[in-house]
């Protein structure tokens, strides 16, 4: 139960933080609704739905590392790392919390970016959402895996998407797949993707913030 | 300095003289394809010897995660970086006998060369980790992480590639047993040893080089 609380009094910290600063949920936003609009122009006339459905996919790709930038951002600024590895709290809880703060502003970024999309390009079926709340998993947990990695370095801002994007591959494949609506297995392939990674960044968040 | 490395450049050596013997004049010429064929038997080892090099860094990140091995965290960089090198081989050959074969230098619907552009992407970001960071036992836990997740990468990435495109490499090692005469076969063994142990020789050789450079700092801190 213990680590449950943790994990909720973390994870309201980093909401909280966000409500009173209004710093990362607002540029997410905005960026979504550019960069589809910059997708309108890039894309030719007469170019279709499937491609207005890639440009989709890249746009929630970006729009979720803009969001993994920022993540640990307060965390650096005011030293706090230091003070959360030492608190009396699995460290595996750290990773939770902060994975459920950026899953939580990325999906507010989406609840904006699917019915605009709808509006721009072409409609949105409901196997399209269910790809999109499952790609986010993946997305929220290897990406707040690698932001903590990123922060740790000189070059933070510039490494993050080095380290994220190759592992985000499989996660376009199967959102794209998925919506163009070519069956139920890329879902299940979904699914599969956040189960194991998840995993495997909830079992080695630790290694990644302890000093020793 | 440790007797392995005269020994294992040695092997090598004969390994390879052997191997390229027989690719010359043993093995048969492909029916279809006829001489370029032959790059098969650099290919496809070399493919093979890449991800034996990232397995061994992720055992070795596994081993320092785990149980603390000392050294593991600079021979997982070591396999690492050689299985770079011969990651990018692979897609260099491969890209040749694309060219020669299908007539293209760059096939995306190939999935195992899409594949090994995906590792090569994601292993070159282990370099951009390793040298943003700085040394370190918080360095080492980071990059065996990383480490860890390129094993994992790998079956999901083909996966994935598998689920979004056709298949049109040439599939030589099915259910059945290799799709190669003995003849053929028997020289792709020997090709594979080669580069395995040219693999390890290599390995030993940059291993043996850091920690000369280690060393070599020490004494320099200890003059200083």
């Amino acid at each position: 139960m213990t680590y449950f609380s943790d994990v909720a009094a973390l994870a309201r910290k980093d909401l909280l933080l966000e409500l009173r600063a209004k710093e990362t949920l607002p540029a997410m936003l905005l960026f979504v609704l550019s960069s589809l609009t910059i997708f309108h122009f890039a894309l030719p006339h007469g170019s279709g739905r499937l491609a207005s459905l890639g440009v989709l996919w890249v746009a929630l790709v970006f729009t979720a590392l803009l969001g993994l930038t920022r993540a640990f951002v307060p965390e650096r600024e005011q030293g706090l790392m230091d003070a959360l590895v030492l608190a009396p709290c699995d460290r595996s809880a750290i990773w939770v919390a902060k994975t459920v703060a950026v899953l939580a502003f990325l999906g507010v970024a989406e609840i904006v970016a699917l019915p605009a999309f709808a509006a721009f390009f072409s409609g949105v079926d409901g196997r399209m959402v269910g790809a999109v709340a499952l790609a986010d998993l993946g997305i929220c947990a290897v990406g707040t895996l690698t932001g903590a990695m990123a922060v740790a370095g000189r070059a933070r801002e510039l490494i993050l998407p080095l380290l994220f994007l190759p592992l985000v591959i499989p996660v376009v494949v199967g959102g794209v797949g998925a919506s163009i609506g070519a069956g139920g297995k890329y879902l299940g392939f979904l699914a599969l993707y956040d189960a194991i990674f998840g995993l495997l960044a909830w079992a080695s968040f630790e290694y990644v913030v302890a000093e020793t | 300095m440790n007797v392995k490395l005269p020994v294992l450049a040695t092997i090598t050596t004969a390994l390879f003289a052997a191997a390229i013997g027989l690719i010359f004049f043993y093995a048969p010429t492909d029916a279809d394809q006829g001489l370029s064929q032959r790059i098969f038997y650099f290919h496809v080892p070399i493919a093979l010897t890449a991800y034996a090099a990232f397995g061994w860094g992720a055992w070795k990140a596994l081993l320092l995660l785990r149980k603390r091995t000392e050294n593991a965290d600079l021979e997982s960089y070591v396999a690492i970086h050689q299985g770079v090198i011969f990651g990018s081989l692979t897609l260099v050959t491969g890209s040749i006998w694309a060219k020669i074969s299908w007539g293209v230098w760059w096939a995306w619907s190939d999935d195992q060369l899409v594949l090994f552009l995906v590792l090569f992407l994601f292993y070159c970001a282990y370099f951009m980790l390793r040298y943003s960071v700085d040394p370190g036992p918080a360095r080492a836990n980071m990059c065996a992480v990383y480490a860890l997740f390129g094993v994992v990468l790998i079956p999901v990435s083909f996966l994935a590639i598998r689920l979004s495109r056709s298949f049109i490499h040439p599939v030589v090692f099915t259910s059945n047993g290799p799709q190669m005469t003995g003849s053929q076969f028997f020289t792709f063994c020997v090709s594979l040893l080669a580069m395995l142990s040219l693999f390890a020789m290599l390995y030993q050789l940059e291993l043996a080089g850091k920690r000369l450079d280690a060393r070599l700092r020490e004494l320099k801190e200890l003059l200083a």
